[in-house]
């Protein structure tokens, strides 16, 4: 009992002739290694979760195929003013903003702006029936797998992206726009001189 | 006899085309499927707007949308696999209560298993080393004879520690 | 005013917390027992003065203070006054104040003990529980603070939110408050989160004693694991009744017939449960056999940072869940304490690692201790599986951008069989003796319980034969049952026979004279039944859904619900309801008359659906209402027919028991039997069963 207390208080075992001790190293390195990549993915989380949508930068490009048919693909429209509003058919707010953008439309489709509908997880059946409700001719079709969604990182719906001649992000506004807002903006970008092609 | 025997037989036969008709018509016939055939589909699936909540038990607007097109798309005829692909084609992998087990997602799956095998093995080694030393111990106590004597004095005084205390 | 008392003293614990951690590592390190004194009375008076803070938060709560931004959040007019007060953790704010508080407590209760046998320790235990201390306490006074108010800055849009006044702010009283999400108010509200913060900061306790042992160079003595033995079971009972309480209120609000969604809110309190578990057994072995001392500090570590990394989860909102708090800016300062947590524990655990070798002998590999360490490997098996699927949707969308769910057919479907293997082990392992069992002796052990089990199932599986999967854990769970009860009859039978006494003397003196042992098949037996209620959720339950006029009926499993009508009225607590009456049937027979509802809470403007329950002895009927048309003739209802679910409630009070027994000190003067601190190495033992 005695020899035992003195082996354990006292010595340190060699580090060189021991295998014990190699597996130890590579266990302390491993454990550590798991621990710094845990806090890094969690790093990551914290930022993507504290991040707001994206509203600066090139706006991210997407390929959107309308209920109707027709296709638009964003990175074409270059040199016009785009207007991308998420919405859904399940969203009361949306409906609040649903007859002023149509309205904005038609005022606005023929000086160079387009207005992207991007219909967030919703069904096909409620989605048609909103946009008859609306009488809405701007183009409006599902995100498919939700990928325009995360790619614009939106926290909710409805939320609008105001995108330049440049194809720049210009800023979002988040709930539902309210007369004069959208016209005042629109105004703004199209005041902006033509991107040299 | 060979006239009834013919008309017997056009019975049996007119009967069969009747019944077969009959059932296909049946089938052609659209059913409103219930609720319960919907929650069948539903329980797999997640809704995709709500964190974490499956669409069978859902209360939002949405999900009551989702719901009602189950339903229709099991009206239409598709099967379960159908409407759940169509599920992900539109909304996304996360709407799958179970992750798929392709691609990278098999991880998830694959990991979790290597771990308990991992697992297993390791205390397969450490109780074998721990076995392993305690024959070592018996080997050498066996090789030092003087020890046995103490040894047995030291039991014997331990045991009749341990018996008092039991009462 | 009060507030302003509340705000003081939440400040100076503040900065008495800091004395606290500082001065008591310096006092401990340069060997200066006044130092550490003092630093002792500063951590002692930061209970006293959260206390306050506390009493002021609930007084405010009390009056309705609309002044103070926190009341505004969480309490209003329309609740009742009971309510109100709980409401002191139903927000960020509150909810940290109170977990600091508790902590608080617990170092008080700790550091108000006789040192003599663990004086080295004690300047690291300060230091450590201090500095968690000081994070908690820093966080509500600078980040999430109980005592802020409104202010409306001109200009700004939205209201400010500010302990000290911004520039040319006015102050803003709102007319009412916003009051608990209707979801909170509940009985689970009362018992919950209490519950909960004291299981999770109780682990604190044994995490600063076994860092302590680390710093002080004292980890190859087991003195720490016999000092912290009854604060980690009573952290444990907590834990345990916290997350039985949880599953009760979501059972109970939530509408969807279940208890347990696995959701990473849930998972997080969990995986501490997981390899607490763990940790309680594997310090029976280092206290029966001296084994696995760095097990145990890989343990009490693990489980400790799973603490930790449940709350970051939980209040940061990093992994989706529907139980988020809002969120705030806690989440880089939370990551910082979990960083620090990690990575100090993990470097302190190395640097002690070689001093903490001990001797490891195994008799046999049908032993007690071959045992433990199976079981141990597949408790932290389970933890590590809800761990990575809790985890894997954000690796997911790191690596492939893709969003996924990883839900319960995941974690059932990789977590069952690990439970499996463990229920079977916990029916064997008592019956295996330390040391070495002969298999011969255990065959003869098993025959008893084995046999009742098959009997016992062969009943109960005909009556369950439409369910085949359920019958193998049917016989599981029986085949443990009697084991253990086999366990208590040998007990009692040879009291009985030896001294004569009759069945209730000789059973309550049997787990009179050696409490940790029975209470711990007490504890077993609630495990059994918790089981058993789990394994009706699996596979037993049935459901169905149906719209139905006056007069209709829907039917599954023999019982058939028939709707009369519908009506709506207001009712309590700003809501208004609409409440459906129906009569439940059984084979034909009227049972009773159900009114589900769904009230509608008008400020909040959320609605809650109120389930009319029917319980027999193990099976609740549990019937919802879904929808109905505005004009009462036809109403959607649910029904769940949740077999066996009264057991999970049931085992829950019975390991409240067991673990009362099992912690209940002995008697003065009375040793108890068997467990001894140190082992004795003698050399070739005769085995020795229990």
């Amino acid at each position: 009992m005695a020899e035992n207390a003195q082996v354990q208080a006292g010595a340190q075992p060699t580090p060189e002739a021991n295998p014990q001790s190699r597996w130890t190293r590579t266990g302390v390195a491993l454990a550590f290694g798991i621990v710094l990549a845990l806090l890094s993915l969690l790093a990551w989380g914290l930022k993507k979760a504290q991040a707001g949508p994206v509203d600066s930068g090139l706006a991210p490009d997407f390929s959107l195929t309308g209920f109707d048919g027709r296709t638009v693909t964003l990175s074409e429209l270059r040199g016009q003013v785009v207007i991308i509003n998420f919405w859904a058919s399940w969203c009361p707010p949306c409906r609040e903003e649903a007859a002023y953008l149509e309205q904005t439309w038609r005022k606005y489709k023929d000086r160079g702006v387009v207005f992207i509908g991007v219909d967030y997880v919703d069904t096909n059946k409620e989605a048609l029936a909103y946009i008859q409700e609306f009488d809405i001719t701007y183009i409006n079709g599902p995100d498919l797998g939700t990928r325009i969604s995360q790619d614009y990182n939106i926290k909710g719906v409805p939320e609008t992206y105001y995108v330049d001649k440049k194809g720049q992000l210009r800023g979002v506004q988040i709930g539902p726009l309210k007369a004069p807002e959208l016209d005042q903006k629109i105004e703004e970008l199209l005041a902006e001189p033509d991107p040299a092609n | 006899m060979k006239r009834k025997l013919l008309f017997i037989l056009a019975f049996i036969l007119a009967a069969s085309l009747l019944t077969v008709m009959i059932v296909n018509a049946q089938d052609g016939q659209p059913r409103i499927p219930t609720d319960d055939e919907v929650n069948a589909v539903a329980k797999k699936l997640y809704c995709p707007v709500c964190p974490n909540t499956p669409l069978d038990v859902c209360e939002t607007q949405a999900c009551k949308d989702w719901r009602a097109q189950i339903r229709d798309q099991l009206a239409a005829g598709w099967s379960e696999q159908q409407i759940m692909d169509y599920f992900v084609q539109q909304y996304g992998e996360r709407v799958l209560g179970e992750p798929q087990r392709s691609g990278f997602t098999s991880m998830v799956w694959v990991l979790p298993l290597i771990a308990v095998l991992l697992g297993i093995v390791i205390v397969w080694q450490v109780l074998r080393s721990w076995r392993l030393k305690r024959a070592e111990q018996i080997s050498q106590e066996i090789s030092t004879p003087n020890s046995s004597d103490r040894i047995s004095k030291e039991l014997r005084a331990l045991v009749e520690k341990e018996l008092k205390e039991i009462d | 005013m009060i507030s302003d008392i509340g705000l003081v003293a939440l400040s100076i614990a503040f900065l008495f917390s800091v004395y606290g951690t500082i001065v008591s590592a310096y006092g401990g390190l340069r060997n200066r027992p006044a130092w550490v004194e003092s630093s002792r009375n500063a951590s002692l008076l930061v209970f006293p003065l959260l206390s306050i803070s506390v009493l002021v938060v609930v007084y405010n709560l009390y009056v309705l203070d609309l002044s103070q931004a926190y009341v505004a959040d969480v309490a209003s007019r329309a609740m009742s006054t009971f309510l109100r007060v709980t409401a002191l953790w139903g927000g960020q704010q509150g909810s940290i104040l109170f977990w600091a508080w508790i902590m608080s407590g617990f170092v008080a209760i700790v550091l108000l003990r006789k040192w003599e046998r663990d004086r080295e320790l004690m300047p690291y235990v300060i230091a450590v529980s201090m500095l968690t201390t000081t994070f908690f306490v820093g966080v509500v006074v600078f980040i999430t603070n109980p005592f802020a108010r409104l202010w409306h800055v001109p200009g700004a849009a939205d209201l400010t939110t500010a302990v000290f006044q911004p520039a040319n702010a006015m102050p803003y009283i709102p007319e009412e408050g916003q009051g608990l999400n209707p979801l909170l108010r509940h009985f689970g509200m009362i018992g919950h989160p209490p519950t909960t913060y004291i299981g999770f900061t109780g682990f604190v306790i044994p995490f600063a004693f076994a860092m302590a042992a680390l710093i002080a160079g004292k980890s190859q003595e087991d003195e720490w694991i016999r000092t912290t033995r009854r604060w980690t079971l009573v952290a444990w009972i907590f834990l345990t009744i916290g997350l039985i309480l949880g599953g009760r209120w979501a059972y109970d609000v939530l509408g969807w017939g279940g208890f347990w969604g696995w959701d990473p809110v849930e998972n997080a309190m969990f995986m501490p449960w997981l390899t607490g578990t763990a940790f309680l057994h594997s310090v029976m072995m280092t206290e029966k056999r001296g084994m696995l001392k760095r097990w145990n500090m890989v343990l009490i570590i693990l489980t400790y940072a799973l603490t930790v990394f449940g709350t970051f989860i939980t209040r940061t909102g990093v992994i989706s869940s529907v139980h988020a708090f809002s969120k705030s800016a806690l989440g880089p300062a939370f990551f910082v304490f979990i960083g620090l947590t990690f990575i100090g524990s993990l470097s302190l655990l190395f640097y002690r690692w070689d001093a903490m070798k001990t001797e490891h002998h195994l008799e046999s590999f049908f032993s007690r201790e071959a045992a433990f360490v199976l079981q141990n490997m597949l408790f932290l098996a389970i933890a590590f599986a809800v761990f990575w699927g809790t985890v894997f949707p954000l690796l997911s969308e790191l690596f492939t951008g893709t969003k996924i769910t990883v839900g319960p057919p995941y974690f059932q479907k990789v977590t069952g069989p690990l439970f499996f293997a463990l229920l079977l082990l916990m029916g064997i392992a008592p019956l295996l003796a330390w040391r070495k069992q002969a298999a011969h002796s255990l065959g003869r052990a098993m025959l008893l319980p084995f046999a009742a089990s098959l009997g016992i199932t062969a009943i109960w599986g005909y009556s369950h034969r439409m369910h085949p999967a359920s019958i193998f854990g049917l016989w599981l769970v029986s085949f443990v049952l009697m084991s253990i009860l086999t366990e208590f009859w040998k007990g009692v039978r040879a009291r009985m026979q030896g001294r004569g006494e009759n069945l209730l003397v000789a059973l309550s003196k049997l787990i009179g004279r050696n409490h940790r042992r029975y209470g711990g098949y007490v504890i077993h037996l609630g495990v059994v039944m918790i089981a058993l209620g789990v394994i009706g959720d699996a596979y037993l339950k049935q459901e169905t859904q149906g719209a139905l006029t006056a007069g209709q009926s829907l039917t599954v499993a023999g019982y058939s619900l028939r709707f009369e009508g519908l009506k709506s009225y207001p009712g309590t607590d700003g809501r208004e309801v609409i409440e459906a009456d129906t009569t439940l049937f059984k084979n034909g027979q009227a049972v009773r008359r159900m009114q589900p509802r769904r009230d509608f809470f008008i400020v909040q403007e959320q609605p809650v659906t109120v389930p009319a329950v029917y319980a027999t002895a193990g099976t609740d009927i549990y019937i919802l209402l879904l929808a109905w048309q505005d004009d009462g003739r036809s109403a959607t209802f649910k029904i769940y027919i949740n077999s066996l679910i009264n057991w999970v409630w049931a085992g829950g009070v019975i390991m409240m028991l067991g673990t009362l027994i099992a912690a209940w000190p002995p008697r003065d003067g009375q040793k108890e039997t068997t467990y001894q601190l140190r082992p004795q190495v003698f050399g070739p033992q005769p085995s020795t069963g229990d």
